[in-house]
């Protein structure tokens, strides 16, 4: 199977002196599937930019299919958190989804008939074939992630890292969603950061749940701890199947 | 306006606002979408600190501020790169050094004392042909640049972690974006004025992002625009009398509400 998917070791991240993540340690193995749960501030995005290399620690080490996450960046897919960035951009979905095959294209140079012909497909697998040439300014919100995650996939890459994926979407994308992943997971690795358990526990095979510091369960399990953790208040777990929100919605910097 | 092109000075005003539309309207597509209009702003007002040295130490005006706004570009994109949105004070202060730089410097020199206003508003009318066959290299040299790297731009522009991923070169890609904004503005500061450099540099862009559906079409509608307002603005200020650059600001002013208006209206009837 390789080397792990990801592994991470006594990582501490601060910024501007406070600190955001202390002492994380765990190991990712290829074919994982992982939730990241946690409150909002609590590091989430933080632990992913660092595996994605875009952010350095400044301590411990992190190692991504066995190299520094700088090299194993042409293996890794990144669905980032959007909300309503940059609608105006004049950029039409096929355009964006063609910067998912920029690592395969030599700099310089216009892309191939191939980058377009897994552009095209990566399109067609989320549903957004149709949509190719719309402005992304004109697309609803589910839509526009399907072309973010249009765009991961057509890099081709044994790790997708999505972050908050289904935030303030439908609820009948996060099931479409979830089950997309779930068939994604068959041939990649996937990390997922959201701060909606319920849709976690019936999806995912690990949990780890990040606030400074971080729980991880290997077997999928939210144990009572990570609740605790995540909503900084004792929930009522068993009430009917899903904890109730603590905290109204609100977004994360 | 045919009888005035029978003057070379016309003749010249008018190649010269056509070329400078031209690398305004694809170094400022990429300076709205990236929005960096303020650094943008900051590196053609510190520009004057250049010109300013220039005078003091004797050399050409276009070198001594060419030098001076590439450096200050550099040390822009040094500082506003890792935190775009929180280095504007650290410009403001730039943007202002560099005027008062450039005033101090030309108190200093003996027996010169250059108008300011005419570096504000250029004289896009007295650009002798020495300068037209300046600026067509630099057209030339930023056409092929943005084409060369178009997708790389493109990327970098609508995101550019995701870019930066990518294995794009993100770092020295916006510190070469700053670095085509100053040459830019330095080639056409002479000419048209520091003013003139900034209402092209954002207002043709900004209006044509509205109606187009890609960057390269964006640049394309900002030349064109931008060619539209430096002739109508030449026309109008040769047939009034009024001073050229500030003519040419205003009709680009005039449009630029215009279709601010137009896209208010859409938007109420289709609510």
């Amino acid at each position: 199977m390789g080397p792990d998917a990801v592994q991470v070791k006594d990582v501490s991240f601060s910024y501007d002196r406070t600190a955001i993540l202390q002492d994380i340690t765990f190991t990712l193995k290829q074919g994982d599937f992982l939730g990241i749960i946690g409150p909002n501030g609590g590091g989430k995005t933080t632990l992913l930019k660092l595996m994605l290399g875009i952010l350095a620690p400044d301590k411990g080490e992190i190692i991504v299919l066995g190299k520094a996450p700088h090299d194993a960046k042409h293996r890794i897919g990144y669905v980032p958190q959007y909300t309503d960035f940059n609608l105006r951009f004049p950029v039409s979905a096929i355009d964006i989804v063609l910067m998912g095959r920029l690592r395969r294209s030599l700099i310089g140079r216009p892309y191939s008939r191939n980058d377009r012909i897994k552009a095209e497909e990566a399109l067609d697998r989320v549903g957004m074939g149709v949509f190719r040439q719309a402005h992304i300014g004109e697309l609803s919100g589910g839509q526009r992630q399907r072309v973010f995650i249009a765009r991961a996939l057509a890099s081709e890459p044994e790790i997708f890292f999505l972050d908050e994926p289904t935030a303030g979407i439908d609820p009948y994308f996060e099931t479409d969603l979830f089950s997309f992943l779930k068939e994604l997971n068959k041939d990649a690795t996937i990390v997922v950061v959201t701060h909606d358990i319920g849709v976690i526990s019936s999806n995912v095979k690990s949990v780890a749940c990040v606030n400074h510091t971080m729980i991880f369960h290997e077997q999928g399990k939210i144990t009572r701890e990570m609740i605790d953790m995540a909503y900084q208040c004792p929930v009522d777990l068993v009430a009917h199947g899903v904890p109730h929100r603590v905290f109204p919605d609100h977004r994360e910097q | 306006m045919w009888d005035a092109l029978q003057f070379d000075f016309i003749r010249n005003a008018l190649l010269a606002g056509i070329l400078v539309s031209i690398s305004c309207g694809i170094v400022g597509s990429l300076v709205v979408v990236n929005r960096i209009v303020f650094i943008s702003g900051g590196i053609a007002h510190a520009a004057y600190g250049g010109i300013g040295l220039a005078f003091f130490t004797g050399i050409s005006p276009t070198l001594g501020a060419g030098l001076f706004s590439i450096a200050v570009s550099m040390i822009m994109a040094a500082v506003s790169f890792k935190n775009r949105h929180r280095a504007d004070t650290f410009i403001g202060v730039i943007w202002a050094v560099g005027m008062a730089l450039g005033i101090i410097l030309i108190d200093m020199t003996p027996g010169y004392n250059v108008d300011l206003i005419s570096y504000l508003f250029g004289s896009i009318l007295a650009v002798p042909e020495s300068d037209i066959f300046f600026m067509v290299p630099l057209d030339i040299i930023i056409v092929l640049s943005v084409v060369i790297l178009y997708k790389e731009l493109l990327a970098m522009s609508y995101d550019e972690e995701f870019a930066f991923i990518a294995g794009i070169p993100v770092r020295l890609l916006y510190f070469s974006l700053l670095g085509m904004t100053a040459l830019c503005v330095v080639m056409v500061i002479r000419v048209v004025g520091l003013i003139l450099v900034i209402a092209l540099l954002t207002i043709p862009p900004y209006i044509a992002e509205k109606y187009t559906g890609s960057l390269g079409k964006m640049m394309a509608l900002a030349c064109l625009l931008g060619i539209l307002f430096t002739v109508s603005g030449l026309w109008l200020s040769f047939n009034y009398n009024l001073t050229s650059g500030a003519t040419i600001v205003m009709v680009a002013a005039v449009a630029f509400f215009i279709s601010q208006a137009f896209e208010m209206i859409k938007k109420r009837y289709k609510a």
